[in-house]
């Protein structure tokens, strides 16, 4: 573990500069373009990332993070054995969409219905993920693209559900009607945090244990660093796989139960999908070489550069998009030195 | 049913769907060739419909239109080479940033040049308008299908034959399927297999830049964030099942292109919208599915 961390820091000296200095050019090429005052932007950037009143921006950060870090751990259980699970939207939705609606019909004590929905979402992902898996075990679809696929079908089906049956009319929005107030995470005491954050940090806790301490865990690593090396050793690889699928789904099911519960309160359309919570999740994993400790660190960097940029636009005009813009840069030119042969399948099964 | 698949303003439609998927599939299929794993199709497809329509607005002309989407999705051919050529980084990983690269990008720029967010809409778009060639619109049954489409859908067909021949014949398509296929006697033949990629990658970057003007100023006149809409994906799915042959990704995509014009069709018979939108991509699992599942059963 810390010969892969070091190898991750290390390196040559000269050559970390002038990757920095890339993208540093690159980002103040695109804020030349508009003119933009650096200084500002700067001062900007920093405050919507940690600043604001009573810390309101770096909770926001701290927020994002969370639903970052969180997809970012499931797909590093997939990734880390060796499956190329893209589809963490689509568990992400399915949780979310899962989550809400049982928590609005169910009847019962908020407590029980809050349990109960969540347990639900992670049902959900678990499925969705389990889909992709059973296409790639028993039909041989390739899991990347069949699970990417499988991302489509439940955007509509969210949004078919929130816009028809389960819409809440009064409000004039494509959304559901709000789950029960009781139900909803409470915030920490004096600021605008939700405590789902606390649930991330025990599944991050969780993961890095499992990676590393249990022996489900190693076959799984194993599996991905050798697929045929499992197989020759008599691992079962198929269960192997459907279980990690299912593993990861649930987290990305819980993801989106927290940012029901958490943040939305209820499932908007397009809530899950608009701000690429499971893309930037992905970036983030490949960022750090899929080190599960060092990966809540990257996370909580994207999220800053998200919240950072809506900082900058509030105080420099510079449009926030250009978050996405330095997210790929960076992933361009860091991870291309550090994650590369870790996630190429195998020429066997290309 | 067959009244619906012999409906002139059905058929019609047809080449709106196809010839994006077509094109984009085309360039794919160079990269599969060239041993190049690039699932950054979608990402190039939309940085072509961007350029598009900046190019097709400022110049007034839908050839220059063409002409900037190429050249802008060639260049994201050559910054996927940079990064996962020259610098060794995985094209996976490479593949996802560019995609992200591209989301970014053109709403960064959308809102630079053209001050909107989310779309993009002026009159002074200039976009393709219907070729009519005569003799063509008196084709019995095909006739609204081949007659009065973009000039891109033309040029699609004729760059699916043209593909054929450059892979059986040419030297560059010769020495594409090298690279892919036995990279180190390319290398004894004084050829370096990744030039010949770096080559495909150009290739592909162009063929899903028109790809993404045949989406925003063929079908449309205007540029909308995210337009590509998972259509690189399913050129992928194409690539994949064909091993990148130029003829059965012609009859895939064309399988594909009459599924999504006849959900489009249904859309008016009252079914949600949201069922019509997911149809696209549940044709393609479908097909993908049955296949995967064929070639499993032929092997064993």
């Amino acid at each position: 573990m810390s010969s892969r961390a070091g190898k991750l820091l290390s390196g040559d000296l000269a050559a970390w500069t002038a990757t920095l200095a890339w993208i540093f050019a690159i980002l103040f090429g695109l804020m030349l373009l508009i003119g933009a005052p650096f200084g500002e932007a700067i001062q900007g950037f920093f405050s919507g990332a940690f600043g604001g009143r009573r810390f309101a921006f770096l909770m926001a950060t701290l927020s994002r993070s969370t639903l970052i870090i969180g997809m970012a751990l499931s797909v590093m259980l997939s990734f880390r054995a060796g499956l190329f699970n893209i589809g963490g939207e689509g568990q992400l939705i399915a949780g979310g969409l899962v989550s809400a609606l049982v928590a609005i019909m169910l009847p019962g004590p908020p407590l029980l219905v809050l349990a109960s929905a969540i347990v639900a979402g992670m049902a959900a992902g678990a499925a969705w993920a389990l889909l992709a898996g059973v296409l790639q075990v028993y039909v041989g679809v390739p899991l990347l693209v069949g699970s990417l696929l499988l991302n489509f079908p439940i955007r509509f089906i969210a949004s078919y559900l929130v816009a028809h049956p389960f819409r809440d009319v009064a409000s004039g929005m494509v959304q559901s009607h709000l789950v029960p107030q009781e139900t909803w995470l409470p915030y920490f005491p004096g600021v605008r945090l939700d405590i789902g954050i606390l649930l991330v940090a025990v599944v991050a806790v969780a993961t890095i244990v499992y990676s590393y301490k249990t022996t489900h865990g190693y076959h799984a690593r194993l599996n991905g660093l050798s697929g045929d090396f499992a197989r020759a050793v008599g691992l079962p690889v198929t269960k192997l796989t459907l279980q990690t699928l299912a593993m990861s789904g649930a987290i990305a099911g819980l993801v989106g139960a927290i940012a029901v519960f958490g943040i939305h309160h209820r499932y908007v359309d397009g809530m899950l999908v608009q701000p690429l919570y499971a893309w930037t999740g992905i970036i983030a994993v490949l960022l750090v070489g899929m080190i599960p400790w060092l990966v809540p660190i990257s996370g909580f960097f994207f999220a800053a550069i998200q919240t950072g940029a809506a900082g900058m636009e509030r105080a420099a005009e510079v449009p926030k998009e250009i978050a996405l813009v330095m997210q790929a840069v960076i992933i361009l030119f860091v991870a291309s030195r550090v994650s590369g042969a870790l996630l190429s399948p195998p020429s066997s099964e290309k | 049913m067959l009244d619906l698949l012999l409906d002139p303003a059905f058929l019609a439609s047809v080449p709106r769907f196809l010839t994006p998927l077509l094109l984009a599939a085309l360039g794919g299929a160079i990269c599969e060739r060239a041993g190049v794993f690039n699932i950054g199709l979608e990402g190039m497809i939309l940085t072509g419909a961007f350029a598009a329509v900046v190019g097709a607005y400022f110049a007034g002309s839908p050839y220059v239109g063409a002409l900037s989407a190429a050249l802008a999705g060639l260049a994201m051919g050559v910054v996927f080479a940079e990064f996962n050529l020259r610098r060794g980084g995985d094209a996976i990983v490479v593949s996802i940033a560019i995609n992200l690269l591209a989301a970014g990008l053109t709403t960064y720029l959308l809102r630079v040049i053209f001050d909107v967010t989310g779309t993009f809409n002026s009159p002074d778009i200039a976009g393709f308008s219907a070729v009519h060639m005569p003799g063509l619109a008196g084709i019995p049954v095909l006739g609204p299908l081949l007659d009065g489409q973009s000039p891109l859908f033309y040029l699609s067909l004729i760059l699916v034959a043209l593909a054929h021949v450059f892979f059986a014949r040419h030297r560059l398509g010769l020495r594409i399927r090298a690279a892919g296929e036995n990279p180190a006697a390319l290398k004894a033949g004084g050829v370096n297999p990744d030039k010949v990629r770096l080559l495909a990658l150009m290739m592909c970057g162009a063929l899903c830049g028109l790809a993404g003007a045949q989406l925003s100023i063929a079908n449309v006149n205007l540029f909308v964030e995210n337009m590509s809409a998972g259509r690189g994906w399913i050129a992928i799915v194409a690539v994949l099942l064909t091993r990148g042959r130029p003829w059965p990704l012609f009859f895939i995509t064309l399988l594909f292109g009459v599924v999504d014009s006849l959900s489009f069709r249904v859309q008016g018979l009252g079914m949600p919208q949201q069922f019509t939108d997911m149809m696209p991509y549940l044709a393609t699992l479908a097909v993908l599915t049955a296949i995967s599942w064929w070639y499993r059963k032929s092997r064993t």
